[in-house]
């Protein structure tokens, strides 16, 4: 099953290779993963989508709770929680696909962030399916490229992971 | 006053009290050795190869209550050191490794002697830090002995560029050190440990299965004080050894793949499992459905809770020292007077006598060949059952583990996560340091005692008279063992044709070496070697052991506790499989 898991840590040269590290020596899968410093510059927030069985993901949360600058771990996926996700997609969008394209992003609620004669490129925000839908939904052939941050999570309400 | 980042190692070294530092210099530390050389509060032990080094640190700590402390050089002095630090790191063993690194400027440079020592260790330490600032080496220094040592313990490499060893800064030890990213848990859950101790009163067949963190963790009193008041059967580790005595009735010897009868057909077997500081090991449960088959309950006590639900799934998990949950459970059982039932007691016990009577250590004695475990049960006598010993790895490990019943932790030094051959010998040298006045032996092979032969000159250096005893086979046995059984007597390259004159190297190098072919000379021979004589000498002795012997119990791969490859003499009983409901007739 799919996990989506908010580790907070210390900013600090390596740890981010730590956690890495830890992935790939215990043979855990890593689906997607972003990381940046939070508003307190001491401190780097990381959303991790992994998958795996529950005993699997146990074990990764616990592994990162043994990582000396790792200072807190929570599975999103125990409660509810909001994810994000931002991809730029560049598009062929000549003769008849410019209206296409256009039509699209707007249905997608993308906003058209560069213009040539050729192409455009899309930015578009949302969970990771919606991204996944919005590829599926335009013909590939126009893809010129796509690139994603991977996802963000933050739990919904009062549930706040802060130290 | 400001002093340089060597002084600032040295003196923080010094606050932190060490002994020793086990190391070799090298370009990236010469800073530092100039800095060991002005001072006198510790003694610098010079090695032979930094993986001895590591080793001799390693075992400086499980012998004694103390972190070890090796220093290498950067590039080749520090990979050197990784053998050990994994070793290290496999058996939770705090240590802190000092590595020299090139300048900072040079980082990345791919310059003389670099690594990225901070990179390769990584995934075989507990922690590690590149001190690029020497205004922090201080407290980077005092961080690393706190990781080192608390929670579950494990190896810490600081790697210092030269240039912090040679800027100048003031010296401020810290006093006390927080992380806040690092709180290890030592009391147990209360309500967890009444959990455990009310499955133990409605026990019918109890067992107490302890590892090597109760050596670490040094509960060896708790867990004797808990399985002496429940009247339960306990079964140590390859890493736990000693940490119950091992002559005791209520001991059933080592459990695992070379593990006794009685120890695994009773893990196999219980329907209650207390297990302290142990991780289920695949060389101790081998399989876990079938381990798993046979319904039990399980108590898991770790300081790890990673540790817990890794391998099997347990019914309460109880994280913390183990030494403070098992003085609350014995608290507790004291507070409620609950108890194993006596008649369930009683049955499980003549059960547990039954496979014992099977003796699964016997083994044929001969007057022709020396065997190898006669030498390992002679040594036992003849040292009082008293001596440190360290093994190297393989068949010698096994039959040292088999029969010489350790009587108290930190009494059995051995590489038991790794497996790394070579520990023997630096290892005794490290024991031998931190317990001046004990007797310390290297149970060891051929094949091994090759890996770090070099640290008989070490041995000299620094007065450790050790004594050596090597079962020389002439096979890497382990090796030879597995492949008569599995790859159908093709003994690919586990035979050497072409080994030294040990008592000749031991000469050379300026100790006493002996050669014993004769299984009737074994005893005088050990006397000789352990007589005051020899008190202040390291002795080689090069027992020329049987061939063809192997090791018995044995689990193969994939086979469950209760299905051993059993030693001859019990390949012909009719054992008959357990019942759950067996009527053991009246009790006595």
């Amino acid at each position: 099953m799919r996990h989506i898991l908010s580790i907070l840590l210390e900013n600090e040269a390596g740890a981010l290779s730590r956690v890495v590290g830890l992935f790939s020596a215990r043979a855990y899968n890593i689906d997607s993963l972003t990381v940046s410093t939070t508003e307190d510059p001491t401190l780097s927030r990381m959303t991790i989508v992994t998958h795996g069985s529950d005993e699997v993901i146990e074990q990764i949360t616990k592994q990162l709770n043994k990582l000396i600058e790792v200072v807190k771990v929570i599975d999103l996926n125990e409660s509810d929680h909001i994810e994000r996700e931002m991809m730029l997609i560049k598009v062929r969008a000549n003769g008849k696909d410019r209206e296409e394209m256009k039509r699209m992003a707007d249905i997608f609620r993308g906003r058209i962030i560069d213009v040539t004669e050729k192409t455009y490129t899309i930015e578009l925000t949302g969970t990771s399916d919606k991204l996944n839908a919005f590829i599926e939904a335009i013909d590939r052939s126009v893809i010129l490229e796509t690139v994603r941050t991977g996802a963000s999570g933050i739990g919904r309400g009062e549930r706040i992971l802060k130290i | 006053m400001q002093i340089s980042g060597a002084e600032i190692l040295v003196r923080s070294l010094q606050e932190e009290g060490v002994e020793f530092v086990f190391g070799y210099p090298g370009g990236a530390v010469l800073e530092i050795y100039d800095a060991i050389f002005r001072q006198q509060q510790f003694k610098h032990v010079l090695v032979r190869h930094e993986q001895a080094a590591v080793h001799a640190a390693d075992a400086y700590s499980r012998s004694s209550n103390k972190v070890g402390v090796a220093l290498v050089t950067s590039g080749p002095g520090a990979t050197n050191a990784v053998t050990g630090i994994a070793t290290a790191y496999m058996d939770s063993i705090p240590m802190v490794v000092i590595s020299g690194q090139v300048s900072t400027p040079a980082i990345g440079m791919d310059a003389f002697q670099e690594v990225d020592m901070v990179g390769i260790t990584r995934p075989c330490v507990k922690h590690n830090f590149l001190v690029k600032d020497i205004n922090e080496l201080a407290a980077t220094i005092k961080k690393a002995f706190y990781i080192a040592a608390s929670g579950r313990p494990g190896p810490v490499v600081v790697d210092i560029p030269k240039d912090v060893t040679q800027r100048l800064a003031e010296f401020h030890y810290p006093e006390s050190v927080s992380i806040r990213s690092y709180v290890p848990v030592t009391r147990g859950h209360p309500g967890q440990i009444k959990k455990a101790v009310n499955l133990l009163a409605e026990a019918k067949r109890p067992y107490i299965y302890v590892g090597g963190g109760a050596v670490q963790g040094n509960a060896s009193a708790e867990v004797t004080e808990l399985v002496k008041m429940l009247g339960v059967p306990c079964t140590n580790t390859l890493m736990g050894l000693g940490a119950y005595p091992g002559q005791d009735q209520q001991f059933l010897g080592m459990l695992g793949m070379h593990g006794t009868y009685e120890a695994n057909m009773a893990m196999q077997y219980c329907d209650v499992l207390i297990a302290v500081g142990a991780r289920f090991d695949d060389r101790v449960i081998s399989v876990p459905s079938h381990f798993l088959s046979q319904p039990k309950k399980i108590v898991h006590i770790d300081v790890d809770p990673s540790s817990i639900a890794k391998r099997v799934k347990v019914d309460v998990p109880i994280v913390g020292d183990v030494k403070h949950v098992l003085r609350d459970m014995i608290d507790l059982l004291k507070q409620t007077g609950q108890q194993v039932p006596p008649q369930n007691l009683a049955n499980w016990w003549k059960q547990i006598e039954e496979w014992r009577s099977y003796n699964s250590l016997l083994y044929t004695p001969s007057n022709e060949f020396i065997k190898p475990q006669y030498v390992v049960q002679k040594l036992y006598e003849i040292t009082g059952g008293d001596a440190i010993i360290t093994s190297d790895v393989g068949q010698h490990q096994m039959w040292a583990a088999q029969y010489y019943p350790f009587k108290r932790p930190k009494q059995w030094l051995n590489s038991g996560g790794l497996g790394t051959m070579g520990f023997g010998l630096p290892a005794a040298i490290g024991a031998q340091l931190a317990n001046p006045d004990a007797q310390v032996a290297c149970i060891t092979g051929e094949g091994s005692i090759q890996m770090n032969i070099q640290e008989l000159s070490t041995a000299k250096q620094y007065h450790t008279p050790v004594k050596v005893i090597a079962l020389n086979n002439r096979y890497l046995g382990m090796v030879r063992q597995w492949q008569e059984f599995f790859y159908g007597t093709r003994y690919s390259e586990s035979y050497m044709d072409a080994l030294p004159d040990f008592v000749k190297i031991a000469e050379a190098y300026g100790h006493v070496g002996i050669k014993v072919e004769n299984p009737a000379d074994v005893e005088p021979v050990l006397r000789e070697a352990f007589s005051p004589a020899l008190k202040e000498r390291l002795v080689f002795l090069d027992f020329r052991t049987d061939q063809s012997e192997n090791v018995f119990p044995m689990i193969q791969n994939g086979k469950g506790l209760d299905q051993m490859d059993l030693p001859p003499h019990m390949r012909d009983l009719q054992i008959a499989p357990f019942e759950n409901n067996r009527d053991y007739g009246n009790m006595c």
